[in-house]
């Protein structure tokens, strides 16, 4: 009861966007030397997820989900160095990110990173203007599961086709799950280029990658 | 408030005096006709020249009256906490007043009204954050003729808190009237100090006061409560064709309900305001979605706030018969125009058809619009040195400024937030829900809005209270 109390006061924290609580939370649980991945699905995961539906509902906007994501992002940072230790991986994937090159556009692609690595997934975002090869050769060396590239211009979108088209010639398209997004992505263009989904948001980006990953 | 309030401007200074010697010359010599009995003896009694119903009023008598007319109004709600206040540019809407006719969003069709019609209008005016007042926005068939004005009254007070703006049809409608307010205060005095509901007098240009609009001048101000004069010219038909001879025709007629309001009570509240148009010069319609029927309320408010008075128009509406593009822009400009006026009440959203049909999908669109006007009118605002620069320095670090802590401080003070009408969805996303119209979602959100809970319910006794006053009258 007590430690589903401690939980529910980390949730509250995240969800208040209280990030100085947050992190004395985080660190508490380090020292007194709590299960950590319970700490982690049960605390800091339930005030993500509670966040990304206040956002659902209206209730809350970007800002709020942003500010959210990086007070995840900073709590975990206390907390993984520890979970290394007892050799307990809590990475729920592994996601490769980045906007195409010749598109600055960075902001879809930060906030989809931002809450994918708060719902705990180990994000590698490569920023924007990323050419396709620096991506695939990233997403190899990291061992991916999951590549994430981002378009805003009717342009460069074909940049996430080339993509996959570089991937399926080196026989290693199987080896990703490649999810497309931005504002001139649809359905339809998730099809023709053969990517495994798209989404129109960030909350809907997690739930996809979750959804593919089977997590 | 911002670094400065946007505002608009038809007259300089120089006009504004030359209107208001003209409409006291007008009233001095021209003349206005009084229909009501009560008025005349008003005026007889400050030894005022008429022939026949004729009534020359003196410059004097008019800058006497002038004096005595308070600068500003508070309105209370239903439960007597201050709402709103009428002074200087503050800017508040409410619903166009007694529509004939009811656009059922449900059948899109154009029909008589119904009583259940004006309760489900007033649950939902209540749940609108911009519409600060209501008003007996529509006429019923449903009720006695003789109940058609005060009926209306007793069902805006009991669906929904905000002050009404509202008026007679007849005279004997005034005491029921005034009852049904009483019933919501704890005596005259104390409905004197916190009024809940502004009598709209509509004089008959050119010049004339009728027997009901005089007498309701006169009745209200006796009970202190506030009346707005709603004067109709109609350039080029009632009222001279240049808008400059519009305005001062309007001058007159409403100096003519300053004097009668303020013989009848030293003191009453009154409010500037107006319905006037230009006629259609090919339909012979009163367009209030005319430009320059805009620009006729713009130039009559500015002489009512020359006069430091409070101020009203007819503003935000649409002669289109359907909540479409033209009713979107022609009540958008409106109500932007009214806002830049600084009109301290403006009657209109949600009116259609030469304000002959309410429409409860234009009501709740409209509601978006003066939300955005509300926020234009902040303006742009001064949140200290550095604008920027040291926001900048940050977004090296993290790319963003999304969750930047300014972000979140200032975001809802900066933005303003739409509701589900303004769509902003990705295309993907629209088509996923519906590919609505701004109207298709106006529609659901009447039928969500009009199911909420009351904000604040009326009480039990008062409603009964209302209800005994009602069934008594019937």
């Amino acid at each position: 009861m007590a430690q589903e109390q401690f939980y529910g006061e980390i949730s509250d924290a995240i969800v208040n966007l209280d990030k100085e609580k947050a992190i004395e939370l985080a660190n508490r649980a380090v020292t007194e030397n709590l299960n950590l991945l319970e700490v982690i699905e049960k605390g800091f995961g339930d005030g993500i997820r509670r966040i990304g539906d206040l956002w659902e509902e209206g209730e809350f906007f970007l800002p709020e989900l942003m500010l959210g994501g990086r007070i995840m992002q900073e709590s975990m940072n206390i907390l993984l160095p520890s979970l290394k230790e007892s050799e307990t991986s809590a990475s729920r994937g592994v996601i490769v990110i980045a906007t195409i090159e010749g598109d600055i556009h960075s902001i879809g692609k930060t906030i989809v990173g931002t809450m994918l690595s708060a719902n705990g997934f180990d994000v590698y975002d490569l920023g924007a203007d990323v050419p396709a090869e620096k991506i695939i050769e990233t997403a190899v060396e990291k061992n991916a599961d999951v590549i994430g590239v981002s378009a805003l211009l009717t342009t460069t979108m074909f940049g996430q086709k080339k993509i996959i088209d570089i991937l399926e010639e080196r026989g290693i398209r199987d080896n990703f799950k490649v999810i497309i997004g931005g504002a001139p992505v649809t359905r339809e263009w998730t099809e023709e280029c053969n990517a495994d989904g798209f989404a129109g948001s960030a909350i809907e980006a997690v739930k996809l990658v979750k959804h593919l990953l089977n997590k | 408030m911002g670094i400065l309030r946007p505002r608009i401007n038809v007259l300089d200074e120089d006009h504004k005096i030359k209107i208001f010697n003209e409409a006291k010359d007008i009233l001095e010599n021209l003349g206005i006709f009084l229909g009501n009995k009560d008025a005349k003896e008003l005026l007889k009694s400050e030894g005022v020249n008429h022939e026949g119903s004729r009534y020359y009023i003196p410059s004097d008598l008019v800058d006497r009256c002038l004096k005595t007319v308070p600068n500003e109004i508070k309105l209370f709600d239903r439960e007597g906490k201050e709402h709103i206040t009428l002074v200087n540019d503050n800017v508040h809407y409410d619903p166009g007043s007694a529509a004939i006719l009811y656009l059922d969003e449900n059948t899109g069709t154009i029909r008589n009204a119904f009583e259940k019609d004006f309760v489900r209008f007033s649950k939902v005016v209540e749940h609108l954050e911009y519409i600060e007042a209501q008003s007996t926005a529509i006429v019923y068939q449903d009720v006695p003729a003789q109940a058609q004005d005060w009926h209306r009254l007793y069902i805006a007070l009991s669906n929904c808190y905000k002050p009404v703006v509202t008026g007679t049809f007849r005279k004997e409608s005034f005491p029921i009237m005034k009852e049904l307010l009483l019933s919501c205060r704890l005596s005259e005095d104390e409905l004197a100090r916190k009024p809940l509901a502004i009598f709209d007098a509509c004089p008959s240009p050119p010049l004339k006061w009728s027997d009901l609009t005089s007498q309701s001048v006169i009745d209200a101000a006796k009970s202190m409560i506030p009346s707005e004069f709603v004067s109709m010219p109609l350039a080029g038909a009632s009222a001279p064709i240049s808008l400059i001879g519009s305005i001062t025709q309007h001058a007159a007629e409403c100096l003519a309900g300053v004097v009668i309001g303020q013989l009848a009570k030293t003191g009453a509240p009154l409010i500037w305001g107006g319905s006037p148009a230009i006629l259609d010069m090919k339909q012979g319609t009163t367009p209030m979605g005319a430009i320059e029927t805009m620009m006729i309320n713009l130039g009559d408010v500015e002489i009512g706030k020359f006069l430091k008075m409070p101020t009203h128009a007819y503003m935000s509406l649409s002669d289109s018969k359907v909540p479409d593009a033209q009713a979107g822009f022609e009540g958008g400009m409106g109500a932007l125009l009214a806002g830049l006026a600084g009109i301290n009440m403006v009657s209109g959203p949600g009116m259609l058809d030469f304000e002959s049909t309410q429409c409860i999908e234009k009501l709740i669109i409209d509601n978006e619009i003066i939300g955005m006007v509300k926020r234009l009118l902040r303006g742009v605002e001064d949140h200290g040195t550095p604008f920027a620069s040291d926001i900048l320095k940050d977004y090296n670090e993290k790319e963003e400024l999304l969750s930047h802590p300014t972000t979140l401080k200032l975001f809802r003070k900066e933005l303003f937030i739409t509701g589900p009408v303004i769509d902003r969805l990705s295309r993907d996303a629209w088509k996923e829900n519906g590919s609505k119209s701004a109207r298709k979602r106006a529609k659901e959100q009447a039928t969500k809005l009009a199911k909420k809970n009351s904000l604040k319910p009326i009480d039990d006794t008062l409603s009964k209270e209302l209800e005994s006053i009602t069934s008594k009258n019937l």
